[in-house]
C-alpha cells in the first residue's frame, strides 16, 4: 500500500438522498423493531421530521467513499486481500428519511503490522445545509502476500 | 442505572436469507456472503455474515431499551471473528448489553456478542445520549 495516502482528502462523492422505504428496508435487515424506524407518526411525535435510520445506516452512505479509496489508481490496495477490521460511527444527530447527505473521505492513518497493512479512513457526512451529521470511520486490514 | 447492570439480552438467528436481505438493503453484494464456492476460493471455511450485519443487529437491544428516551450518538466495534452461516442450519448470535460508564446525560453500553461460544466483536461500545 502506498504510504503517501496518509492525509489525503478525496473529493466529495455525489449526494445520497435517504429514502423512507430504504430506511425501513435497512431496519428490517438489521432486525430493528423500534417504531421510530418504521412509523412516521411515532417518529414525528418524538420530534423527528421523518422515520429515523438505525445507527449503522451511515454505512450505506459511506460505501461510495470506500469504493473511491479502493479505486484510487496509486493506492495499491488489492481488494481481494481487504478485511474489515474496525468500524465506528460518531453522530451529531440521527439520520432521518429525507436527508440529502454528502460524504467526504480522508485517510487518517496507515500502519504496517507484521506484513499486513492497516488503513483508517474517515468519511465525514454532512446534510444539505452543510451541517455535520455523522463521521463513519473504517479500519481496513490488507493482508500481506503469503 | 448502574455500572455493571445488564440492560438487555437477545439472540438472533441468521440464515442465508438474512444475509441476502442484508446484501440488498446495504448494497454490499460481496459474494462471500452468499456463495460457498466463492468463500472457499478465497480461503474462508464457508459463507460469512457481513460484519456490518452483526454490528447492525448487535446494537438493536440497546435501541429497544432506549426507546424515545435518547439516541445512539456513537457506536464502535472491532471485527475479531467471523460468523459462519451454514446453508441449512441457522447461526445463533447472542448479545448481552451491560452498562459500562454513566455520565451526565449520557452512558456507555458495552456489548458482548458471541457466536459458537466465542466473541465475534471486540471493544463493542455504544454511546447513548439521553434526550
Amino acid at each position: 500500500m502506498n504510504p503517501e495516502l496518509q492525509g489525503r482528502v478525496f473529493a466529495p462523492v455525489p449526494s445520497y438522498l435517504v429514502g423512507r422505504e430504504k430506511v425501513r428496508e435497512f431496519a428490517r435487515a438489521v432486525r430493528a423493531t423500534s417504531p421510530l424506524n418504521y412509523d412516521l407518526a411515532v417518529a414525528s411525535a418524538a420530534g423527528y421530521s421523518d422515520v429515523v435510520a438505525p445507527p449503522t445506516f451511515a454505512v450505506v452512505v459511506q460505501e461510495a467513499t470506500l469504493a473511491q479509496l479502493l479505486a484510487e489508481p496509486d493506492a495499491g490496495i488489492d481488494f481481494s486481500r481487504v478485511v474489515h477490521g474496525e468500524q465506528r460511527f460518531s453522530y451529531t444527530r440521527p439520520i432521518v428519511a429525507g436527508d440529502e447527505l454528502t460524504a467526504t473521505l480522508a485517510v487518517t492513518s496507515i500502519k504496517s503490522l507484521g506484513g499486513h497493512s492497516m488503513i483508517t479512513a474517515e468519511s465525514s457526512i454532512v446534510d444539505a445545509t452543510g451541517a455535520h451529521v455523522v463521521t463513519a470511520i473504517s479500519t481496513l486490514v490488507v493482508r500481506g502476500e503469503e | 442505572m448502574r455500572v455493571g447492570d445488564v440492560i438487555a439480552e437477545q439472540a438472533f438467528e441468521l440464515s442465508r436469507d438474512s444475509l441476502v436481505r442484508y446484501a440488498g438493503a446495504s448494497g454490499d453484494f460481496n459474494a462471500i456472503h452468499y456463495r460457498d464456492d466463492v468463500a472457499v476460493s478465497v480461503g474462508l471455511p464457508g459463507v460469512l455474515a457481513h460484519g456490518m450485519l452483526t454490528m447492525g443487529l448487535a446494537v438493536q437491544p440497546v435501541v429497544d431499551w432506549l426507546g424515545d428516551r435518547g439516541w445512539v450518538s456513537d457506536y464502535q466495534v472491532r471485527f475479531t471473528r467471523p460468523v459462519l452461516v451454514d446453508a441449512t442450519d441457522d447461526a445463533i448470535v447472542t448479545v448481552v448489553a451491560k452498562v459500562g460508564v454513566v455520565e451526565e446525560g449520557t452512558a456507555r453500553i458495552d456489548l458482548t456478542v458471541m457466536f459458537g461460544g466465542e466473541t465475534v466483536l471486540g471493544r463493542a461500545q455504544v454511546r447513548v445520549t439521553f434526550a
